[in-house]
């Protein structure tokens, strides 16, 4: 691993160690920095995208210790040691070799889960965390038996994914081809591939 | 954004201490609210207290119950086995509430504790009495659509945004507060305050004052509840109202209820004339529907939130006869709830 430190004139004397995507970052910081600032202005990770700011849009989701999270409506201050995975980070974390994409990237990509890709790597995060979340048996708001294994037969399924993912929008409207590439994902099978005039209809 | 000093104590009293000292000290959890106010400008406190760290992340039995950590994050609460199991209400709740992100990184304490969503709170544009008390209410002939209809006051008619203190508050939950003279607890039907003159103060908490943990108690309503929320879409909005509903019925009549409305008031609404109105009475539409109607007999509107009191009517005719259906009571025919 290698350490960098931030040796911009914003060093304002809070120290942090933050580990993205497997790489450890020394960093000074204002105390007023999110974590997406940190992010993308100190540390060069552009991945994370800042859309709102506000928590609405879910462009700035990350793997904060292994769960989705908004970047943006959180100060670096109170994440010191802290280790995040963004999109880029998760071709490494699963299978193995170089240029092995996390299957929820190569199912965007098969699936065309995007059109201008500014929302993508808040989708990809939150996706992965999402089908983390129903791996454990987490129940959602549309989730019938609380007490029951989360119900994943097609029809239900579309329902837990749609409702699960609602804190990430796509203002292209790539919504239907998100919820199959995240279906193909999570082993499901779908109607065969999805085509972009059926998307479009 | 203001500046800060950001200090990060390892225990409660030193916490505790931090904020007692320091007249523009605040606490900070998750963040989720906080941080964005930071940004809006409408919080602009001089330091902020992490109460992160402090070893409040568990949930344990507790009495019969349950003693969640002030800490535990909204999705773990959520997640839990007995919380689903004895306490749908809340996990309900917890699940209508924010997004998957959001409910990650929010806190226990700091859903109960965070800040009205009025339009006019957070735009430091705007005159509000809530934010900086004196400079008058933009709501009450502004935009009013979200406004209370119940228990408003010249003042403010904002309504507390919050779903888990809904239905925290139907299951007879106890708030576990420490402050600078000792630990309290504050039952959840008087945590949250009525606007008054004092619209700035949310709570019943004094400067200082930490919640350290919330107390579910061995309750006979709770495992019969649920949490049910009307909205502008589907998923990730703040309620326009919303009913939490806990029944203990004897047959088809009701021994015991709690019912809270949300979305309807400066904190969450115990409708205690609806439930007199229903103990010893059957869950039926037009049952609820009268309890419900002498509940909302003071209840105030304008043109832009005239909608309430139909809305909330109709959810708590929703709420209770599906609990009773589930509990395999007679109801009204006829009734998809």
């Amino acid at each position: 691993m290698t350490t960098q430190t931030g040796t911009s004139p914003q060093d304002t004397g809070h120290h942090l160690t933050l580990t993205v995507d497997g790489r450890a970052h020394e960093v000074e910081v204002d105390v007023r920095s999110t974590l997406l600032d940190t992010l993308r202005e100190r540390l060069g990770v552009t991945t994370v995208k800042k859309g709102c700011d506000h928590g609405q849009c879910g462009s700035c989701t990350v793997l904060l210790d292994g769960r989705r999270h908004l970047t943006c409506l959180s100060l670096a201050v109170q994440h010191d040691g802290a280790e995040l995975t963004t999109a880029d980070g998760l071709a490494a974390t699963e299978g193995g070799g170089e240029g092995d994409l996390h299957p929820v990237q190569q199912a965007f990509l098969d699936r065309d889960a995007y059109q201008c890709g500014y929302c993508t790597p808040g989708q990809v995060c939150s996706a992965v965390g999402a089908l983390d979340e129903l791996k454990q048996g987490h129940p959602s708001h549309v989730t019938d038996d609380l007490e029951a294994e989360v119900d994943l037969d097609d029809d239900h399924l579309d329902d837990e994914l749609r409702e699960r993912m609602s804190g990430n929008l796509c203002r292209c409207g790539a919504y239907v081809n998100i919820l199959a590439a995240i279906k193909d994902a999570a082993g499901v099978a779908t109607d065969g591939p999805t085509t972009t005039e059926e998307a479009a209809r | 954004m203001r500046t800060f000093t950001y200090v990060r104590p390892d225990d409660v009293a030193s916490a505790v201490e931090a904020v007692a000292a320091d007249a523009e000290a605040r606490f900070v959890a998750g963040g989720s609210n906080l941080v964005d106010h930071l940004k809006l400008g409408v919080a602009r406190p001089g330091t902020l207290v992490d109460v992160t760290r402090l070893g409040l992340d568990a949930i344990e039995p507790h009495e019969g119950g349950l003693r969640v950590g002030a800490n535990v994050r909204n999705s773990d609460l959520a997640a839990h086995p007995v919380v689903r199991q004895r306490y749908p209400a809340v996990a309900r709740a917890l699940l209508a509430g924010a997004s998957g992100q959001i409910r990650h990184q929010a806190t226990t304490a700091g859903n109960l504790l965070q800040r009205t969503r009025c339009v006019y709170f957070q735009d430091v544009t705007t005159p509000c009495h809530k934010r900086e008390p004196g400079s008058g209410c933009s709501a009450i002939e502004g935009y009013g659509r979200y406004n209370a209809i119940l228990g408003a006051s010249g003042s403010c008619v904002a309504v507390h945004p919050s779903d888990l203190a809904v239905a925290l508050t139907a299951v007879d939950a106890v708030v576990v507060v420490q402050g600078p003279g000792g630990e309290r607890r504050v039952p959840m039907t008087e945590l949250h305050r009525l606007p008054g003159d004092r619209p700035q103060d949310d709570t019943v908490l004094e400067h200082g004052d930490l919640v350290t943990a919330v107390e579910l108690p061995d309750s006979p309503v709770a495992g019969l509840s649920t949490y049910y929320k009307a909205r502008d879409r589907a998923s990730y909005a703040f309620a326009l109202v919303s009913v939490a509903a806990a029944v203990d019925l004897d047959g088809d009549t009701v021994r015991d209820l709690r019912v809270v409305w949300g979305g309807v008031a400066h904190r969450p609404w115990r409708a205690t004339t609806l439930e007199d109105r229903l103990r010893g009475q059957r869950l039926t539409e037009e049952t609820i529907a009268a309890a419900a109607d002498a509940e909302l007999a003071d209840a105030v509107t304008g043109a832009d939130n005239a909608y309430k009191p139909a809305m909330v009517r109709g959810a708590t005719v929703h709420a209770l006869t599906g609990l009773a259906r589930r509990a395999g009571a007679a109801t009204t025919e006829g009734i998809d709830a």
